[in-house]
């Protein structure tokens, strides 16, 4: 899946002294040449990734046309159907942070690979189980009518496909056997994976994932810097010595420092428990780099801490860095890189 | 129909004749039964509505969505690294393997690749997670068919993979471990020595599956010859993995196309069986946890040493861009079709699950059977609700 | 039985003597196949270890579940026929309890002493298939209503071989009395050796096979429980029943298996009875009277091996499909039987 650099193209050229041609991606070449042997002017424009994949798209009359085409073509397995709304959704994505004014959503509607001139396309991809090429075909549906003929007739596995395409987009199939709701219920409303039907869920609340509500590290070593109560030699707290030390008196005298942990101050907890994490983990960090023979021991995390908002490595030694811990976005971020340390 | 073996041409005989007798009018009174939502038999909750004449299946039909919860949608409105938390609940008995295909979407549309090392541990994760399902399947064949002891060996023997699982990824059933540019974490020390140990246990319980259940005769008769599917048929349907190499094809995405997985470093065969019955589809998944196990244990061998994952920016935006990336997973291909418009997050996803075109044939190979037969078929089409109704 | 003790009873009391001891016979061996075969020899096939909890190694887990049982909603459908809703179970059970009147315990241990004791028990045998059909028909329910019917279609397909198979003892033995048929096996001689009786199981080999295959079905067990089908037909007949009544269902399962291998060590296995060699009986009246005690003890150790057996099988196989069941009875079971009634008869009259 490496793209090919330059390099290996230039090579290959004056290795085999040939004309400079992508290897492999005659095969796909000459399917769509077949195809278009097949069903002429229909195919309208075709896309070839280089030894990888292959996406043509049809003129919709000629779209069940397509499929019985390819089928006598070898492209006999019939892998799936859908169709796709090119309008970007006028709700936006949803995950926008709500304190920050939303800018004016871009309604242009930009259709993908090999173009096209409608809102809505239908898509289906069909396998040569010989050749081992895979085939992506598009072609547009109607504004107005968005209706296309079914694949049935090609292919008896495009049934449930088609259902499936009809309830979430609307878009008709004809001369299919049984066009009824998959999955809704039948006397449901809308084509839920149409741009503009909302998601519910998401207009009534904000996606949550956006907003941290984990306190920041920094934040919590704030808190952590607070001074604790005084205690005596059985662990009592001394109400006259803490009111010196902190300036007001503790709340309930009668606690012991157990029971404080046991049941109290939270932020006084997680600033203490990070700060322990943090120094056990440049211990346990390294010992385990060196001793684990399958660790990357030796991954340059120089490189890293030069840049630190820019990468995000996940390398286990860099957790034991407190720098990285204390860049971190948030705890949230720190947590998954203490676990690979210990 | 091309070619047919006798098997083939008696089950072929036998919904011509059902399908006959639908078309006429008769003096009896058939009878509807409906099995499920909640039913023994439909691991979930599927729908069979079966039309019968005495114990003959005369039509039948599936009816999935009671389970439906919208994952093509939700995809829309998260990021690329959130949709990983989605897509582990399709499959729910294979969870890695649901977020390798769209993590290699992804990858393909950014243009990176996982390091070495993250490939071959996502290759082994990949069949551990097969070997997780399969077990479970293979267990479960005996239950349909009123055999409870094999299911609680498979069960017993699943939990070891389910450690193996939780000890690298920290998550038994829903991993979410695989990232975009490689994986969470590298691997806990002991992992492989223990990895090799149990997959020498789970070929033992492969072994013993094989002679405790497939040797049955009653077993045999209950799958040999039953529920025949033509491979001109199953490409049609779009049947997918054991269900489509059981009638012959030989076709299997690990083998048979350039992915970013290191299946090319390991020596293995891809199991096919001409019958298309029932016990070819059993036999098939059979032969294939051996197989996975083999690959597992070859794999162990060779991961290289290196970083697990490659440089990705801390904020993800996939360039716009179409890839359409399928792998073979437990229950046949599995493929995300991905549009990105350059966002956080994609803008449109199309999953194809393995589940929902193999269910797609059961109305037609539920044609002219028993009221028995239904459940092994089901059971051996090997179907997981979720992968069905995403 | 009445004559050991030495004491007259009066009727009434013989009567109330009777019915517990009824009770005992079907029950005690009925719980002690749940927990022996059902929870602690599936567990182990199983890997696992089965109840734990209640009582040392969960031997109180039965009583557990009878309580549960007990406590439960009585439900039945709407559109049920209720009267015979209700009295399905009952008469499922009361086949179980009319099966051990005739099983012979020791010389004088017994309920009845029938003269036509195969007979009665062929034909209070099939009761159970009644209380099965309505069941299956009673409780509006399309899973049940198969499972009847295919529980009928079964019931009666393997009637046939198990008439058959005793048949062969019958003509073996010379009478259809039970204790004849236990006295015939113990003064029994094996080309002149009476060490060790002459169980028929050794002359009925064949006849005692197609017996216990005929009793799987009987009590449709794996391999032949499709009435019951759990993961096709739900429950089948039993689908509907729920608390005490499933209770009824579940009790005359298990004593049901429990009294059919009674029947089949008794014609088979020599029943009660040691070799009469052994303490120089030649008849039923020189019989001590201790083997009144002993007999029973005899006969129920029995009764557990061929439980073991059918237990077995029912937990290690799959299950036949409807129509392969049928083959099965019909086109090997039958014919095999009838050889063997055939062969029996001409070995007894030319020996």
């Amino acid at each position: 899946m490496a793209p090919l650099s330059d390099d290996t193209q230039s090579a290959v050229a004056t290795e085999d002294d040939a004309p400079l041609a992508l290897p492999g991606d005659g095969v796909r070449e000459a399917v769509v040449d077949d195809l278009r042997n097949r069903i002429g002017d229909a195919l309208i424009d075709s896309h070839i990734v280089p030894n990888d994949d292959l996406t043509v798209r049809v003129s919709t009359e000629s779209w069940a046309a397509t499929g019985a085409a390819l089928k006598a073509a070898g492209f006999t397995f019939f892998s799936w159907l859908s169709a796709i709304d090119w309008m970007p959704s006028p709700y936006g994505k949803g995950e926008d942070d709500p304190t920050v004014e939303k800018e004016p959503i871009d309604m242009t509607i930009k259709q993908g690979v090999c173009g096209g001139d409608t809102r809505f396309q239908v898509l289906a991809r069909l396998t040569d189980l010989n050749r081992h090429v895979g085939i992506t075909i598009k072609a547009d549906v109607d504004d107005d009518t968005p209706v296309v003929d079914s694949w049935t007739g090609s292919f008896a596995g495009a049934n449930w496909h088609e259902r499936e395409c009809h309830e979430m987009f609307g878009i008709g199939f004809n001369n299919h056997p049984d066009l009824r709701n998959m999955y809704l219920p039948t006397d449901f409303e809308g084509h839920p994976l149409r741009k503009d039907f909302p998601l519910l869920a998401r207009m009534v609340k904000p996606w949550p994932g956006i907003v941290d509500v984990e306190p920041m590290p920094e934040k919590a070593e704030e808190i952590a810097d607070e001074p604790l109560p005084v205690t005596d030699e059985a662990g009592r707290i001394d109400p006259v010595a803490t009111e010196e030390l902190t300036g007001e008196p503790p709340s309930d005298p009668d606690l012991t420092m157990a029971d404080a942990a046991a049941t109290g101050d939270e932020a006084t907890e997680v600033g203490a428990a990070d700060a322990g994490a943090d120094s056990e983990h440049s211990d346990a960090g390294s010992d385990d780099a060196d001793a684990a023979a399958d660790a990357d021991a030796d991954a340059d995390d120089t490189p890293e801490s030069s840049e630190p908002a820019a990468t995000h490595d996940d390398a286990p030694e860099s957790a034991a860095d407190p720098l990285d811990v204390a860049e971190g976005a948030s705890t949230a971020d720190a947590d998954p890189q203490e676990e690979a340390g210990s | 129909m091309t070619m047919m073996s006798d098997r083939q041409q008696l089950s072929y005989i036998a919904s011509q004749a059902a399908d006959a007798r639908l078309n006429v009018e008769l003096e009896t009174e058939g009878m509807t039964l409906n099995i499920g939502p909640q039913h023994p038999a439909t691991h979930g909750t599927l729908r069979i509505i079966a039309r019968l004449d005495g114990e003959q299946v005369i039509w039948a039909e599936p009816s999935a969505g009671y389970m439906h919860r919208g994952y093509e949608k939700l995809t829309e409105v998260r990021t690329f690294p959130q949709v990983t938390t989605l897509i582990n609940r399709i499959d729910w008995l294979g969870s890695f393997a649901n977020e390798v295909p769209f993590i290699l979407a992804a990858e393909k549309l950014m243009d990176i690749e996982a390091p070495p090392r993250a490939q071959v541990i996502r290759t082994i994760l990949f069949e551990l997670s097969r070997i997780a399902n399969v077990s479970l399947f293979l267990g479960d064949l005996g239950v349909q068919m009123g055999a409870v002891t094999p299911v609680f060996l498979a069960f017993r023997d699943r939990e070891y993979v389910l450690n193996l699982i939780e000890g690298a990824t920290g998550g038994r059933f829903h991993p979410n471990f695989d990232r975009i540019g490689g994986l969470k974490d590298d691997l806990p020390k002991g992992w492989i020595d223990e990895t090799k140990q149990v997959m020498k246990k789970l070929i033992g319980f492969c072994d013993e599956n094989e002679s405790l259940l497939f040797g049955n005769e009653i077993f045999q008769s209950r799958m040999r010859g039953i529920g025949v599917i033509p491979a001109e048929i199953a490409k049609e349907y779009g049947l997918s993995g054991a269900n489509l190499r059981a009638s012959g094809v030989d076709y299997d995405l690990r083998r048979d196309q350039d992915i970013a997985l290191s299946y090319d470093l390991c020596d293995w065969k891809v199991w096919t069986h001409p019958d298309g019955d029932s016990w070819a589809r059993c036999w098939v998944r059979l032969q294939e946890t051996r197989e996975s196990c083999k690959i597992v244990l070859q794999l162990l061998d060779q991961i290289p040493a290196g970083p697990v994952m490659t440089k990705v920016p801390r904020i993800i935006k996939v360039p716009e861009g179409e890839a359409y990336v399928s792998t073979e997973n437990p229950l046949g291909e599995m493929g995300y079709y991905v549009v990105s418009k350059g966002d956080l997050g994609p803008f449109r996803v199309k999953i194809r699950s393995a589940s929902f075109s193999n269910m797609s044939i059961a109305s037609w190979v539920l044609k002219g059977v028993y009221v028995p037969d239904i459940v092994t078929i089901l059971s051996s089409l090997y179907f997981i609700l979720g992968d069905i109704d995403r | 039985m009445i004559n050991t003790l030495a004491v007259e009873i009066p009727y009434w009391g013989q009567s109330i003597f009777r019915v517990v001891g009824g009770l005992v016979a079907v029950l005690l061996p009925a719980g002690g196949i749940v927990y022996l075969f059902l929870f602690k020899m599936m567990s182990f096939m199983q890997s696992r270890l089965g109840p734990m909890e209640a009582g040392p190694y969960g031997s109180m887990q039965l009583l557990a579940e009878v309580g549960k049982w007990l406590q439960k909603e009585d439900i039945q459908p709407d559109n049920a026929d209720k009267t015979i809703f209700k009295m399905a179970p009952v008469v499922v059970l009361l086949s179980t309890f009319l099966l051990i009147v005739v099983v012979p315990f020791g010389p004088e241990a017994f309920f009845t002493d029938l003269d036509a004791g195969v007979f009665y028990f062929l034909a209070v045998g099939s009761v159970s298939v009644l209380g099965i059909l309505m069941a299956g028909w009673s409780s509006a329910n399309k899973y049940s209503l198969l499972g009847g019917l295919r529980a009928a279609g079964q019931l009666i397909a393997y009637e046939l071989p198990m008439v058959l198979a005793t048949l062969g003892v019958v003509i073996q033995a010379g009478s259809m009395n039970l204790q004849t048929i236990v006295v015939a096996q113990n003064t029994g001689e094996i080309f002149g050796w009476g060490g060790l009786g002459n169980p028929f199981i050794l002359t009925q080999g064949v006849g005692f096979l197609i017996f216990m295959i005929a009793v799987q079905a009987e009590l449709t067990q794996p391999p032949f429980d499709m009435p019951i089908a759990e993961s096709e037909l739900v429950s089948g007949y039993m689908t509907e029943y729920s608390g005490f009544r499933f209770l009824m269902f579940f009790i005359a399962e298990f004593a049901t298996a429990g009294v059919f291998a009674f029947i089949a060590s008794v014609m088979f296995l020599g029943g009660w009875g040691v070799p009469f060699d052994w303490f120089g009986w030649s008849n039923l009246d020189d019989v001590d009277w201790w083997m009144n005690i002993v007999g029973p003890l005899i006969l129920t150790t029995k009764m557990f091996g061929l439980v073991l057996v059918i237990m077995w099988v029912r937990f290690s196989s799959p299950r036949f499909r409807e129509d392969q069941l049928q083959t099965f009875a019909w086109k090997f079971l039958i014919p095999l039987s009838l050889a063997n009634v055939a062969v029996t008869a001409i070995l007894k009259v030319v020996f």
